[in-house]
């Protein structure tokens, strides 16, 4: 019994038994591959289409160990189905494609592809992908050994402090998990040939536990580290080494977020953009099960439901700030943006609505305000957001989003009818827009903690990975009225009512998918400020929502704010930071803030979507 | 008398292979034809004419408009491309990159005429490998891979 790690994979055993996912529009290929792929002694699965595959591999989590994809699809761009397979499952994902263009493989690269090969393919190349499922397996054990194996000797060492025993103990213990670690893949290897099993349990991050996560990240800022993210978390069974490998795209897409948003950034003035979502070519199924009023049939609208939000019209350079926040495009792709715009009413109750229409690509960001006139002060407008999904979205990633909109939520006892916004970043992945309720249900704003709270939301863009990610957009709208609280997440909620179309359009789930929505409400002297500045993407609520429940409804028990997840599944990474110019140009005021920190703007209808 | 099919066989197949016609790839479908498969070579060379046609005919339409839309061309090559090389279709692919290139420099009539090219070769490969399929299953079932001198 070797206790040295991985011993070199035996030849009846690993890699046989491989299951291999490909994904090809050319069905000669297909065929070709499948049966290259047996000769391999591979366990094949063929796939004509992107969106088919994402929706085999969600149904079967855990049921493939690597994908191999073909670049140029009609349904849907190969990089962006190398985002999500990325962010989703967390599969090493192989790129075919008949171009061997150093850019091509270069994007290849940055998405997140573990190799990159030329068609006509080589059979000895394709007896080769198993590395790659090999090399994700060591990194990940690896890195528990050193981390967390020598965190939890620490972590012995000080709790018995007394006894040597106890120590050698729990110091045996450790060195007999690690060799369990080692028996059992040697174990696995030998009976099931199934290199999957060698390892724990692939985590798949949900959408909730993506919020939980982004929760964590932004409670303490961009620097945060897999550990204390861990701790924020409180999920026992996750390990650090998950959060650590999850981290690690995440700050990859909120990278590439910004550095598209920098580019996107100097869109000027939205434009309208296509409500309409075009089609749900992002697989990614939303599911919105909310009937807000306004919903168009687009997919994945978003609903903003504000409950009575006495919004003031916002000022149209708060707008046009806004509408450059959220007009971040994706620069490569044709992403669907969905950008809030506000439409500065100018009419003493009127709300701006904002507007979330999903951009295509190339800034072409078309925001069709929702919010008529018809929102008193007391009613927050729907905002619906419509994201369009393009299936050629080239790379729907996280970068192509708008960038982030920074939230600085300060504690002030009332809001500043000043043009203030909040702007919450939105959880891309985990919005789950479940307006099923009325606009007008009130929900409490939370108040509890956020008052105290400094809300600092800082997203930081990390540079996402691909396209995979979906973006949720939570637009915490919070609605304040007079003594209603402001609460601002920290991380600025955003919630946006979604609806969903039951279309695999995910808007949400478009990792790439930065949706910037900005609710801009208008404060007025009254205090009541409602301004939901929606990050690019979608962050996920961080903690300050009191009331997140881990469903990624965000029911701000105490925040008042409901967040509304679009995504069925999981992990989105979201990170929207919000641009500081967003950011200074907020100002919050929390509404009253209770003593008990409570949320009062829920009875106003605060509505976060 | 077997083994002189055989070798005709062979000879027909090496004749594709110095006319340019073939290339490497295709040893490596023939490579994966066993006995689960035995046909393989000749089911993926007709699945390949029966979804290029598709192309062929999408590429004739686009080149009738006017203007012509460069992106579309490249795009509908670029999937012609990939499937030619699927068979190991040397020649084809060869015009399909000079397609490409004329695509990429807006050249219309360069376009064109390379089309013409296309559909030339596309045509006159698949006269010779039906005919060389047809000998192939008289020959005998299995046939080896075999590389051509």
């Amino acid at each position: 019994m070797e206790t040295t790690g991985f011993s070199s994979p035996r030849p009846d055993a690993f890699p046989a038994g491989l299951r291999v996912l490909v994904v090809d529009d050319d069905s000669t290929w297909l065929k070709i591959l499948e049966k290259m792929l047996k000769k391999c002694s591979y366990e094949v699965t063929t796939c004509n289409l992107a969106k088919e595959a994402l929706q085999l591999l969600r149904e079967r989590k855990d049921g493939f160990d690597i994908v191999i994809s073909d670049v140029n699809m009609p349904d849907m761009d190969g990089f962006k189905l190398l985002e999500y397979v990325g962010l989703e499952m967390d599969l090493p994902v192989i790129m075919m494609s008949v171009d061997g263009e150093t850019s091509r493989v270069m994007k290849g690269v940055q998405h997140g592809a573990c190799d990159y090969l030329l068609k006509p393919i080589r059979m000895k190349e394709l007896r080769n992908i198993w590395q790659h499922v090999f090399r994700k397996r060591i990194h990940e054990v690896r890195y528990i050994e050193s981390h967390e194996g020598l965190e939890e000797i620490q972590m012995m060492r000080n709790g018995m402090e007394q006894s040597d025993d106890g120590y050698l103990f729990c110091g045996a213990d450790l060195i007999t998990g690690k060799k369990r670690k080692d028996v059992d893949f040697k174990q696995d290897d030998r009976q099931s040939g199934d290199p999957s099993s060698v390892k724990k349990a692939r985590v798949v991050w949900t959408v909730d536990l993506h919020q939980k996560f982004v929760k964590a990240v932004n409670q303490f800022g961009f620097d945060i580290g897999p550990k204390k993210i861990l701790d924020l978390m409180g999920v026992p069974w996750l390990t650090r080494e998950n959060v650590a490998s999850h981290l690690q795209k995440y700050r990859l897409y909120l990278s590439r977020l910004q550095k598209e948003n920098e580019l996107e950034a100097s869109i000027s003035g939205m434009k309208p953009s296509d409500v309409s979502s075009k089609d749900t070519a992002d697989n990614v199924c939303l599911h919105n099960s909310s009937t807000a009023p306004q919903n168009n049939d687009t997919n994945g609208s978003y609903v903003v439901c504000g409950n009575k939000i006495p919004i003031k019209s916002v000022d149209s350079k708060i707008c046009g700030e806004d509408m450059k926040i959220a007009s971040v495009q994706m620069a490569e792709s044709k992403e669907e943006l969905i950008g809030v715009i506000t439409d500065p009413q100018k009419s003493s109750n009127s709300i701006t609505g904002l507007n979330l229409s999903s951009r295509q690509i190339g800034s072409n960001v078309r925001y069709e305000p929702k919010v008529p006139a018809q929102f008193s002060w007391t009613e927050v407008p729907l905002v619906q957001f419509k994201q369009e999904h393009k299936p050629q979205f080239q790379s729907q990633s996280w970068s192509a989003e708008v960038q982030p909109v920074q939230f600085k939520q300060e504690n002030k006892p009332h809001f500043h009818s000043e043009n203030s916004f909040s702007h919450l970043p939105l959880s891309k992945n985990h919005i789950q827009v479940d307006c099923t309720e009325p606009i007008l249900s009130h929900h409490p704003i939370p108040s509890a903690d956020e008052k105290d709270k400094q809300v600092d939301i800082r997203h930081n863009c990390i540079k996402s990975k691909s396209k995979r990610k979906s973006k949720g957009i939570g637009i915490v709208n919070p609605v304040e009225s007079k003594a209603e609280l402001f609460s601002v997440q920290p991380e600025s909620l955003l919630t946006v009512c979604q609806e969903y179309e039951p279309i695999p359009c995910s808007v949400w789930n478009m990792k790439n998918h930065s949706l910037e929505h900005i609710l801009l409400n208008d404060i007025d002297s009254s205090q009541r400020s409602l301004i939901l500045g929606i990050g690019s993407g979608f962050r996920l609520w961080d903690e300050e929502f009191q009331g997140y429940s881990p469903q990624g409804d965000f029911y701000p028990q105490n925040a008042g704010f409901e967040t509304i997840e679009s995504f069925a599944h999981s992990n989105q990474e979201l990170i929207a930071d919000i641009p500081p110019l967003l950011y200074d140009s907020l100002n919050f005021d929390y509404g009253n803030q209770s003593e008990a920190m409570e949320y009062p703007v829920m009875d106003q209808g605060l509505f976060i979507a | 008398m077997e083994r002189n099919l055989h070798r005709q066989l062979a000879n027909m197949k090496k004749s594709l292979f110095d006319q340019g016609y073939l290339d490497e790839q295709f040893i490596q479908l023939e490579e994966l034809q066993d006995a689960a498969n035995p046909n393989f070579v000749e089911e993926v060379v007709t699945m390949y004419y029966r979804d290029s046609a598709r192309l062929i005919q999408n590429i004739d339409h686009a080149l009738e408009k006017n203007p012509l839309d460069f992106a579309k061309l490249d795009n509908y090559m670029h999937q012609f491309k990939g499937s030619s090389c699927s068979i190991g279709a040397k020649k084809l692919k060869n015009e399909c990159t000079q397609f490409k290139e004329y695509c990429e420099t807006g050249n219309g009539e360069g376009c064109k005429r390379t089309f013409q090219q296309v559909k030339k070769e596309y045509a006159a490969l698949k006269k010779k490998l039906e005919h060389y399929f047809q000998f192939a299953r008289q020959v005998g079932p299995v046939e080896k891979a075999c590389r051509p001198k």
